[in-house]
């Protein structure tokens, strides 16, 4: 008597500053030995209040602070805040629009799961994954910087339309004194033409790329070790968890906005929705990977469809989008509605919307509360993330040390979009 | 698969009085429900089958503090004239004609493929509403976070815990008498060698005055 040591579970800190906390995330992890016992993560650590912000701004201005909330996939946040206005207004973007923003919601899907796929690889020791990921995301984030200028907070998005029409010649690299005439000769060739045509160029790359993805990771043995059977969630709980995107469908449900509440021109265009079985990381992994082929085939019929159907790709209400510089210099009309439209904006009818939409990560919802003014009275934004991170502790109870990392990688998180 | 109107007709035979409001618009259905019945409501949605809202997408809350005022009287303008300042504070708390608060909630059913939405109104003087927790797991984060930001109680949540600010921190950042600058700001003091808190130094601004049209211009939607 009295030798045995009193045994107790230990009480860790997990983050902020973690490599693998993905952002700002702090754990307090239980553990029984290596057995997790309890998980409570602390989140807000980025927290800058952008519904509150919102109230204090006219519409357009809110749109750059999208970007910056999932900071992965940026023009898909703005897509959810744009089409909520747009149901408050009663105005739909002209045909050439809908496309541009499917085209380059699937960029984003490619760009955001990229992203993950890197950074999942990184957490179990794959780091072969993120320098390749790196790679195919240079040039899609060229796409962005093509379009908007930028090549992460695009602002692009409009309501009733995007702001610019694609551009006709792909912007190419320059002698420098990092890149000698010959490399960047090389470095131009798919560059000669059009975005259009190196997006095309792109998509025709994508898939093999996704095969040496999948050739280093489907079937290698420690990555099956890391994932098989690890944070496994049924289908009746991830529902009622509130799950949606990947995480939903690797469960095995078959549940997609994009088919099921269509939106834009999705309803006319062919994709599959993939499902997993087990609801584990490995299925998830799966799941997002059929994604990326899937969004390939999407942005390819877009591409398609937007080289032979010129157009405008902004609404000419002139009520809620401004005139062209020209209209301004002659008619008096125009330049009200500039002047209007620049500073003090557009009014919304008084109501309320729930605009969602089927982001990268899950479903990206934006209520919309109008009190009839200038500004949105209230803007809530229902981040895909935050039902996911509150269901972490369910996902890692009995699971070891190790594993937290796994499945929090494949919960596919970003803290932008969760503290808001 | 139901319209919408089909619903909206399915749920006000199923509740009858227990609603306060239906609410149909922008292809949405809006409910209002008192606090008292909304176990009752959210537990008949989840479960009956002709309903099935097996998913709680989110939850939320609304002030209704300055619920259409506007900081710029722009209606008498071309009789008086108006100036372009907008003093801080001309946004006045006008006696409200509802609660001031709402506890929202969005409702989704993966079978029937429809969306419902709950609004409980709340009063300043009885912030209690109570928590869905048991009926959706889902609830708990979100009722967490508007707790935070609002003030608004939960009754019966597991675990009603600060989420989103800062530990230690004082007020409900996202009620409309809340500043948008904050009160205190934070500074690391090389004296005490520690992050200390002040009074915000700066003075919040304007920008852009909150204005609201109700003329036939703004009459879109064709």
């Amino acid at each position: 008597m009295g030798n045995i040591p009193e045994i107790r579970n230990y009480t860790f800190n997990f983050g902020p500053q973690h490599p693998a906390a993905h952002g700002v995330l702090r754990l307090i992890l239980e553990v029984d030995g290596e057995t997790i016992v309890r998980a409570d993560p602390h989140v807000g650590l980025l927290h800058r209040a952008t519904e509150k912000l919102a109230e204090s701004k006219p519409y357009n201005h809110t749109i750059g602070y999208m970007d910056r909330l999932d900071y992965v996939s940026m023009m898909c946040n703005e897509h959810g805040y744009v089409l909520a206005i747009e149901k408050l207004l009663g105005i739909a973007p002209p045909v050439r629009a809908q496309y541009i923003r499917v085209m380059f919601d699937e960029i984003t899907r490619i760009l955001n799961h990229l992203l993950w796929l890197g950074a999942h690889g990184l957490d179990i020791g794959a780091m072969t994954m993120f320098l390749y990921a790196f790679r195919e995301r240079e040039d899609l984030l060229d796409c962005y910087e093509a379009v908007s200028g930028t090549r992460m907070h695009a602002t692009y998005y409009r309501p009733g339309g995007v702001y610019r029409d694609l551009p006709a010649q792909m912007p190419q690299y320059k002698v420098s004194k990092w890149h000698n005439e010959k490399q960047v000769v090389e470095m131009n060739e798919n560059r000669q033409g059009s975005l259009l045509d190196f997006i095309w160029d792109f998509t025709q790359r994508f898939p093999k790329r996704i095969d040496e993805y999948e050739s280093l990771l489907t079937e290698n043995r420690i990555w099956k070790q890391r994932t098989v059977g690890i944070g496994v969630i049924g289908p009746e709980q991830a529902i009622a968890m509130g799950l949606t995107g990947p995480m939903l469908r690797g469960s095995g449900v078959e549940w997609d906005l994009r088919k099921k509440q269509p939106y834009e021109v999705y309803d006319q265009l062919d994709f599959a929705i993939p499902v997993g079985a087990t609801g584990d990381c490995y299925d998830r992994y799966l799941v997002r990977i059929e994604e990326m082929r899937q969004s390939n085939h999407l942005i390819r019929q877009c591409v398609r469809w937007l080289r032979d159907n010129p157009g405008p790709v902004m609404t000419d209400n002139r009520k809620v989008a401004p005139p062209t510089r020209l209209h301004m210099k002659e008619d008096m009309e125009a330049m009200i509605h500039h002047f209007k439209l620049m500073s003090e904006g557009y009014c919304l009818p008084e109501g309320e919307a729930y605009a969602a939409i089927e982001h990268p990560k899950g479903e990206f919802g934006v209520y919309l509360v109008s009190d009839g003014a200038n500004k949105p009275y209230r803007l809530k934004i229902r981040a895909a993330g935050f039902p996911h991170m509150a269901a972490l502790e369910t996902l890692i109870k009995g699971h070891m040390i190790s594993d937290v990392v796994a499945v929090l990688s494949s919960l596919d998180i970003v803290f932008g979009e969760i503290d808001r | 698969m139901l319209s919408i109107e089909e619903l909206s007709t399915k749920v006000s035979t199923r509740f009858g009085r227990l609603l306060e409001q239906s609410i149909l618009a922008n292809g949405e259905l809006t409910i209002v429900v008192a606090s008292q019945h909304l176990q009752e409501v959210c537990l008949a949605l989840r479960d009956e089958t002709a309903f099935d809202f097996k998913a709680l997408m989110d939850v939320c809350g609304v002030d209704y503090l300055q619920y259409g005022i506007s900081e710029w009287e722009t209606n008498s303008a071309t009789t008086t004239g108006f100036e372009r300042g907008v003093e801080v504070g001309a946004l006045q708390n006008a006696p409200l004609k509802q609660p001031r608060f709402a506890s929202v909630y969005h409702l989704l059913s993966l079978t029937n493929n429809q969306r419902i939405r709950i609004r409980v109104f709340l009063n300043e003087s009885d912030l209690k509403v109570p928590s869905v927790v048991d009926i959706w797991p889902s609830a708990n984060w979100f009722e967490r976070e508007s707790f935070d930001l609002f003030g608004i109680f939960y009754i019966g949540h597991p675990d009603l815990r600060r989420l989103l600010t800062d530990y230690g921190f004082i007020g409900h950042p996202f009620r409309k008498d809340f500043p948008l600058i904050g009160n205190v700001e934070a500074r690391y003091d090389a004296k005490l060698q520690r992050v200390v808190y002040e009074p915000v130094s700066i003075t919040p601004r304007i920008l852009e005055p909150k204005v609201i049209r109700r003329d036939n211009r703004y009459e879109v939607g064709e």
